[in-house]
């Protein structure tokens, strides 16, 4: 559940990358021995030469190959730090901190927790950590099904990634791909009994995931994606208000079960 | 050899270094980063008498060259710092100062007293300019009749190293660095957050929820280090340096201009050993320029 290793800077190199109209997968080395990551934790990446992106940008995990010193980002190019960040060419060195925040809470091994239906819905770029999760509850005894929901076919990323390790819904609100409407409008979340779910994407969707859950009362956790500024607790601006009061995102978060939060 | 250390007062430093209130936690979120016992000092998070909440999110704005923030000192009070968080970090190996704010002038001297019976803590940093806080903080720091009785009544009780930090949103800094001065402060420490804002032209809507906040960064430095060379002219009480600072060049320019010691402060959270590699980067730089003592850099600004 926590970070247990210690929090390192660190720096990469940009070794591989696929990109997209919108976004980029960024595949980076490093010469250093990666600590411990758990699925949910993420990076902060500083972003060099950019005068107006002064702050490092936070960054969910998206794959890691320990053994190789690999890790994987998914950017979306969403202001001018996180399109500086995938313009990156190959080879480009890119600073790091890490690891960061907590993680998502992983089931016992599946003969053992007599949960059978895991559900990881991922809306837009917010479908980023689920494939490492995926591939945790596979090496747990899981097979995942991967609810992904996007605006458009092209929202809709590493298909391929997923389908390794689960089985994969679609939704996209125009029908370009899956079903149209939302996530929450798939005929999956009708057809099985959801013992479990995971969630990351942009608030209203992780919202309407969150009341979704409670109404068929399954337990339920989601990926806040808050501003911040520092990643490591100190400046406190990236605080969700729970019924613990005002909590840090970065280190008692990013991931929360929906029962923590005041939605 | 350089001699790296400086005098605030009484308050010896072991170098130039310090790391600012609300950018630095209470030094624990940094452990795994850096050793402490490389820097001058740090100022511990702004403690209030009561627990704050803190405004709502979003709390932060980043510009170009900074970000604004309008955190609104959240901390759980003093009694939970004195119980909770100071036997964590008292044997910290450097100076750890408390920021004080307060609404009221017997907020101020309250908290003051309590944090006075603290063996480990050598002094503490009056908080007069917090922008973000509607009922006090900066009401004290922008008027020189306030500011003149919060110092005065925190120094009848306080004994210890008294730094006061100063608000850049006025007219004349000096006129207020001069009232501190008189009324006992042991150094000043300049500046707080310029009050700022933004806006997201899309939505048609303020980014922070307080609507104006704090701004910090580099986009600061020319501001601070005007006010801190106006202050180190005005006033015979050393002066702490701080905004803006992300580098070594920089901490210097601000010791140029007048400053006893400096603070780093937003640069933290981009770099988390900037604090260690600044006062690595003053050595060398006294090396570099024969000077013996870092103190040698204090106001030493050639204008000839």
């Amino acid at each position: 559940m926590s970070s247990i290793a210690n929090k390192l800077v660190l720096d990469f190199i940009l070794y591989e990358k696929e990109e997209w109209p919108n976004s980029a997968l960024m595949k980076f080395k490093t010469t250093e021995i990666l600590p411990e990551i758990f699925p949910g934790q993420f990076v902060q990446v500083k972003v060099e030469d950019s005068p107006e992106t002064y702050l490092r940008r936070p960054l969910s995990v998206n794959f890691i190959d320990r053994g190789n010193s690999c890790l994987w980002l998914l950017v979306q190019k969403v202001g001018p730090g996180t399109r500086k960040l995938a313009a990156l060419a190959l080879d480009s060195k890119v600073n790091m901190i890490l690891p960061l925040g907590n993680s998502f809470s992983l089931p016992e091994p599946k003969k053992e927790s007599g949960i059978q239906n895991i559900v990881l819905i991922g809306g837009g770029i917010g479908t980023a950590p689920l494939l490492f999760l995926g591939k945790s509850l596979r090496e747990l005894g899981y097979l995942p099904n991967f609810l992904l929901g996007g605006r458009s076919a092209a929202d809709i990323l590493q298909l391929e990634e997923f389908r390794l390790y689960g089985k994969v819904f679609i939704t996209t609100q125009d029908g370009t791909l899956g079903e149209q409407g939302l996530v929450t409008e798939h005929s999956i979340l009708n057809e099985i009994q959801v013992d479990r779910i995971y969630c990351c994407g942009p608030k209203p969707m992780m919202q309407a995931v969150a009341s979704l859950a409670k109404k068929i009362n399954c337990w339920c956790e989601v990926s806040l994606e808050n501003l911040m500024a520092c990643g490591f607790g100190a400046c406190l601006c990236c605080v969700e208000k729970t019924n613990k009061g005002h909590v840090c995102t970065c280190t008692e978060g990013p991931v929360f079960n929906i029962n923590e939060l005041l939605w | 050899m350089v001699d790296l250390s400086v005098q605030l007062k009484a308050l010896r430093l072991k170098n130039p270094v310090m790391t600012a209130s609300g950018t630095f936690g209470y030094g624990e979120e940094y452990l795994d980063f850096m050793d402490l016992s490389r820097i001058g000092g740090i100022i511990v998070k702004g403690t209030t008498i009561r627990p704050r909440e803190g405004n709502d999110y979003p709390r932060m704005a980043e510009t170009a060259s900074g970000m604004l923030n309008a955190v609104g000192l959240q901390n759980k009070g003093v009694n939970y710092f004195v119980k909770n968080i100071y036997p964590r970090i008292c044997d910290f190996d450097t100076n750890v100062l408390v920021n004080v704010s307060g609404s009221t002038v017997e907020d101020y001297v309250q908290a003051a007293e309590i944090i006075q019976e603290l063996d480990k803590i050598p002094g503490i940093e009056l908080n007069v300019s917090c922008p973000n806080v509607k009922e006090g903080g900066m009401a004290f720091g922008v008027s020189a009749k306030a500011l003149c009785q919060v110092v005065k009544e925190v120094r009848a009780v306080y004994r210890k190293h008294l730094m006061l930090k100063l608000s850049p949103n006025v007219t004349d800094i000096t006129v207020l660095a001069k009232t501190a001065e008189e009324q006992g402060a042991d150094s000043l420490s300049l500046i707080n957050t310029l009050l700022g804002m933004a806006i997201d032209a899309e939505k048609q809507r303020p980014k922070l929820s307080t609507i104006t906040g704090g701004l910090s960064g580099p986009c600061v430095k020319p501001v601070a280090l005007r006010m801190v060379w106006q202050t180190y002219k005005a006033v015979k009480i050393p002066v702490v340096g701080m905004g803006g600072i992300s580098n070594t060049a920089d901490a210097i320019e601000f010791m140029l201009a007048g400053a006893s010691a400096i603070q780093v402060g937003t640069a933290n959270f981009i770099d988390p050993v900037v604090s260690v590699t600044i006062a690595e980067g003053i050595e060398d730089y006294c090396q570099r320029h024969g000077l013996k003592s870092a103190s040698e850099l204090t106001g030493a600004l050639r204008l000839d």
